[in-house]
């Protein structure tokens, strides 16, 4: 992707065209039905569903070609028969946030790091893992971070009651 | 721990968890050839208490003063924040007194933040005169606190859809007398670290980070504009009164201990400017205009994500609601989180001596780190 050209500040449209060209069907865009919020009124958010396949290419694309230079925040998500990572990633020129959502099925939870990308997704990633159990293939260091070493569950997971829930 | 054959130049060295350098409770593990940093590995979640999942048993109304408590020092900005993600869950605009409002209840907790991380500074580089003179003006900067909130630091005063309460009688006359006098204090706190070459000495020139790696590391703050990253929310992706204020956003180029620091200072003297625009904005509101919405209880389903530019660095709330009266899941992302992990590279080349003053310009506060 080096001999590309990067654009430093893409606009809101180029955005979406270049990635719907690039990966077509793989990526969905989804259209925030909001009226009153002012960063999604100026165009400074884009929602997408991603492939859990093509997301570090996405990464790679976002970073080398759209100049997507921050990784603001990693969410696991438990939907109890799936799991959901999310991705916040910015450009620092016109603060554009692009979300993506990654399904990942409850029987197979891997997908791709974006440490090796972003530098800032590291301890994110570390933080899902530990407590979604959400497996991160090729992160440099996957170990618990806040929690004990030595726990074996997953405690933000929906099926780890807390005491005093129903 | 991996089992690693001893290594007689390079040796491992655990400052905290509790170390004077720390300001909470973390441990950074280093290892030195010599005297010089070679590596580095931050370790955090002395505090983790499972925050976010303790959300998902709460209404929203009772999440506020949980999110007080993510930081002692910038409760405002917190509280401000998840209020923030709320509406715009509920896809409401607040009113423009209860927006002018917030912004100097921001500002005002922006100033006492960055006072506490001075005084803190002083500590680390051994200069007790710096913290006695801050902290002493950070009284000031709680007691108007204490006039709009009723608390010094917990405040609890944003609300889903504006504030708890108008400003007190006299609050305004209080606030820009109080102001006043603290630009001029901070001048003297400036001549006393700016001035002393004993303490810039401390602090030029350590610590450097490039702006690439500084973006890359997701850092963000103080410490991502002392980089050369221009970008503030407020400024950039403004929210509440911010897109009407007018104020510059310092950024310093140099990429070192020294320019953070600038940054901070600068950063106080422009909150300020901010805070005698929004009185003055406040005085040509009626003081019977609304200051807060009536909200419904429940917010309906969907995914809402909100940001902030918190005294250290861009906070960003991620909520998952799905149409009862508690969030389905609620994600934190806290800077100094992000922060501190990016301090393997910044403490790397660095003297061992010179670790405190490099981690002072992050301003650790652990109750968000950890959650």
């Amino acid at each position: 992707m080096a001999d590309e050209q990067k654009i430093e500040s893409p606009s809101y449209d180029d955005i979406i065209s270049l990635i719907g060209s690039k990966f077509g069907d793989k990526v969905k865009f989804r259209q925030s039905t909001k009226k009153n919020v002012r960063s999604i009124n100026e165009k400074r958010r884009i929602f997408m569903d991603a492939d859990r396949e093509v997301i570090l290419d996405l990464a790679y694309f976002l970073r080398d070609k759209l100049n997507f230079e921050q990784a603001s925040m990693v969410t696991g998500v438990d939907w109890v028969d799936h799991m959901q990572v999310v991705y916040h990633i910015t450009n620092y020129f016109n603060s554009i946030t692009v979300e993506i959502v990654v399904n990942i099925p409850a029987d197979d939870l891997h997908v791709a790091s974006v440490a090796p990308v972003w530098g800032g997704a590291n301890w994110h990633e570390r933080e899902t893992y530990e407590l979604f159990g959400i497996i991160f293939d090729g992160h440099p260091k996957l170990e618990r971070l806040l929690t004990p070493k030595s726990y074996e569950f997953f405690p933000f997971r929906k099926s780890y009651k807390l005491r005093g829930s129903q | 721990m991996a089992q690693e054959k001893m290594n007689a130049d390079k040796m491992w060295l655990t400052m905290g968890p509790q170390h004077p350098f720390s300001h909470g409770l973390w441990t950074l593990r280093a290892q030195v050839d010599g005297e010089i940093v070679t590596d580095a590995e931050p370790e955090v979640g002395y505090l983790h208490r499972g925050w976010e999942k303790e959300c998902e048993q709460r209404d929203y109304q009772k999440i506020i003063p949980m999110a007080d408590r993510l930081c002692y020092s910038a409760s405002m900005t917190w509280s401000h924040l998840f209020c923030k993600v709320a509406e715009e869950a509920l896809d409401i605009e607040v009113p423009e007194r209860a927006q002018y409002l917030r912004v100097v209840a921001d500002e005002i907790c922006r100033i006492q933040s960055h006072l506490m991380w001075l005084a803190a500074v002083g500590t680390d580089a051994g200069n007790l005169t710096i913290f006695l003179w801050a902290l002493r003006e950070r009284e000031f900067m709680l007691d108007l606190n204490v006039r709009l909130c009723g608390q010094r630091l917990t405040t609890n005063y944003p609300r889903i859809g504006g504030v708890r309460n108008d400003m007190p009688y006299y609050f305004e006359r209080d606030c820009l007398r109080g102001i006043e006098r603290f630009e001029k204090a901070l001048w003297d706190i400036v001549n006393l670290t700016d001035d002393s070459s004993i303490f810039v000495g401390r602090v030029k020139g350590i610590g450097y980070i490039s702006r690439e790696e500084c973006a890359n590391l997701g850092i963000t703050g103080p410490a991502m504009r002392g980089c050369g990253v221009d970008y503030d929310v407020r400024r950039d992706d403004p929210y509440d009164a911010y897109g009407d204020m007018d104020f510059y956003v310092p950024v310093y180029k140099d990429g070192d201990a020294y320019a953070r620091f600038r940054v901070r200072i600068e950063e106080m003297f422009q909150s300020c400017s901010i805070i005698k625009q929004a009185m003055k904005k406040l005085e040509s509101i009626p003081k019977t205009a609304p200051y807060r919405l009536k909200v419904p209880k429940a917010i309906p389903e969907g995914t809402h994500m909100a940001r902030i530019e918190d005294p250290r660095g861009e906070s960003v709330m991620y909520l998952i609601s799905d149409g009862t009266d508690r969030p389905y899941r609620l994600k934190v992302r806290s800077p100094v989180f992000v922060n501190v992990s990016a301090s393997k590279r910044m403490v790397q080349g660095v003297r061992l001596a010179d670790i405190p003053t490099v981690m002072a310009m992050i301003d650790m506060c652990l109750g968000e780190t950890d959650r």
